[in-house]
């Protein structure tokens, strides 16, 4: 239950950060508070249902992620079906997938996503420089509010596993990396979105992203 | 398009006389003269375009660690990219309190030299991606080494070395490198102790060797004299990333200016 102090900047909407135990969300919350949002960081699922908007943040492995968000796992497929926007980031996004081979190929049994934008995550090939590490270009192949003003940007990335969905149109934005992969997801609603890179971390663009979020939420 | 080369400024902060946090700027890990405020740098650097940043504290003192981690908060507060924070890190609790105070990534020397199942540690609490393992190399031309290129006709290994350069460890830099890799560094930052500061060129042939050997991105610091010398690390050496402090700090180069140079030269940059 915490916010970091907000400067002048008035609220447009109120955002919940999920708190699962992994990562550092102090960025993130930092750069929602920055896009306009009012923050509330928590793992209280009364709170989900409260907000204009969600945001599953998180780094590390796929297993661990799914894990640890077991206990909330209900509540957030409840935001999804509220039509509240929820937006994964980088390990956040994955999860909105089914299954991932970081979660399979670790000699354990499987673990599966929240299945919202049905699809896999899958390594980059071998030979290929891992972690994909740095500032990509995003190419916009498809309209959502998320993207406005961001089309031929570049974002920063650092992920060795990125999504596959069953279905094309689940993709808004794609990036290059020796391969094209899709950089932005989205489910057919519309509500359920995320990002492979780190809006927090990618400057301008990434704070444009917030804002694009924050205005979402805000128009609900 | 595809990933760019990343350039980035990094900032050496020590404690003034009053106690206060500095930016000092050196040659050849000595001499260190007062360049600004680290807030303030930072700021101006994220204005002018840089992908990342260093910190390194070169404090190490207790007093010195507490001001850097603050000084962390207020970048991190400000500045929406990468911060990699150096200096002192030799436990995953100095890990833990960094990454807390809004550092993507630590940069760890020594303490992964003295023990390192640190990295290990570090990477499976916090993950590879955000342990990035940092050699100060110095070339050697004795037979200590494992891994010989050829310097100015000569044959020569690099040696990984602690506190400045000053003192030898013994341990070949690719060898280490290998290690580091294999045991979860996310990243590899190549200092060198016969180029830092002198603002001709990078270590060509360290960078390329450490390149070669691992499949981690590789940061190459230490001699930068100006977008030109960018240009070799990137094309010639195949470093994903140039690091540079005293051409950044003195405005001798701007950033948008080396990345000018480099868009105009073919090498993928954002700008």
């Amino acid at each position: 239950m915490s916010t970091l102090a907000a400067d002048a900047e008035q609220s447009l909407a109120s955002v919940v950060v999920v708190d699962y135990g992994l990562g550092n969300l102090r960025s993130v919350t930092r750069g929602l508070e920055r896009a306009g949002a009012d923050v509330e960081i928590t793992d209280d699922p009364d709170a989900f249902a409260d907000a204009d908007g969600v945001v599953l943040p998180g780094v590390g492995a796929f297993r661990e992620g799914v894990e640890n968000a077991d206990p909330i796992r209900e509540d957030l497929l409840a935001v999804a079906e509220r039509g509240q926007p929820l937006f994964g980031i980088c390990l956040g996004m994955q999860m909105l997938l089914t299954a991932s081979e970081e979660g399979t190929t670790d000699g354990e049994s499987a673990v599966e996503g929240l299945d919202l934008i049905p699809g896999t995550n899958v390594r980059f090939d071998d030979g290929q420089k891992v972690p994909h590490m740095g500032w990509n270009e995003l190419s916009v192949e498809r309209d959502h509010p998320l993207v406005e003003g961001v089309d031929g940007e570049y974002a920063y990335f650092v992920h060795s596993y990125y999504a596959v969905p069953d279905d094309e149109a689940s993709t808004v934005a794609n990036t290059d990396y020796e391969r094209e992969f899709p950089s932005i997801v989205a489910n057919e609603a519309g509500n359920v979105f995320g990002t492979q890179f780190h809006p927090e971390k990618s400057g301008e663009t990434g704070l444009q992203i917030l804002r694009n979020f924050v205005e979402l939420c805000a128009d609900r | 398009m595809a990933l760019t080369k990343r350039i980035i400024p990094c900032i050496d902060v020590d404690l003034d006389d009053d106690g206060n946090p500095a930016v000092y700027t050196g040659v050849h890990f000595e001499d260190l003269q007062y360049t600004g405020d680290p807030v303030e740098m930072a700021k101006a650097y994220n204005e002018s375009g840089a992908d990342e940043f260093v910190f390194l504290d070169i404090t190490a003192s207790a007093e010195g660690r507490e001001t850097m981690l603050d000084v962390v908060k207020q970048v991190a507060d400000e500045v929406f990219i990468p911060l990699t924070v150096g200096g002192g890190i030799r436990t995953t609790e100095d890990i833990k309190e960094t990454l807390r105070a809004g550092a993507d990534k630590v940069s760890i020397t020594t303490g992964a030299l003295e023990r390192p199942e640190l990295i290990n540690e570090g990477a499976r609490a916090f993950g590879n991606q955000c342990i990035v393992i940092s050699v100060d190399a110095k070339r050697r031309f004795d037979e200590g080494g494992e891994h010989y290129v050829e310097v100015d006709g000569e044959s020569c290994w690099f040696e990984c070395t602690k506190k400045g350069g000053r003192e030898g460890t013994g341990i070949d830099v690719i060898e280490w490198a290998k290690e580091a890799e294999s045991r979860g560094a996310g990243e590899l930052f190549v200092n060198s102790i016969d180029k830092d500061g002198t603002k001709d060129g990078y270590d060509l042939p360290l960078t390329e060797a450490v390149c070669e050997a691992v499949d981690t991105p590789v940061i190459a610091s230490s001699g930068c004299g100006g977008p030109e010398d960018m240009y070799d690390v990137f094309t010639e050496a195949g470093a994903d990333a140039g690091l540079a402090a005293s051409i950044f700090h003195f405005d001798e180069h701007s950033i948008a200016e080396t990345k000018e140079y480099l868009d105009d030269h073919d090498v993928p940059v954002r700008y």
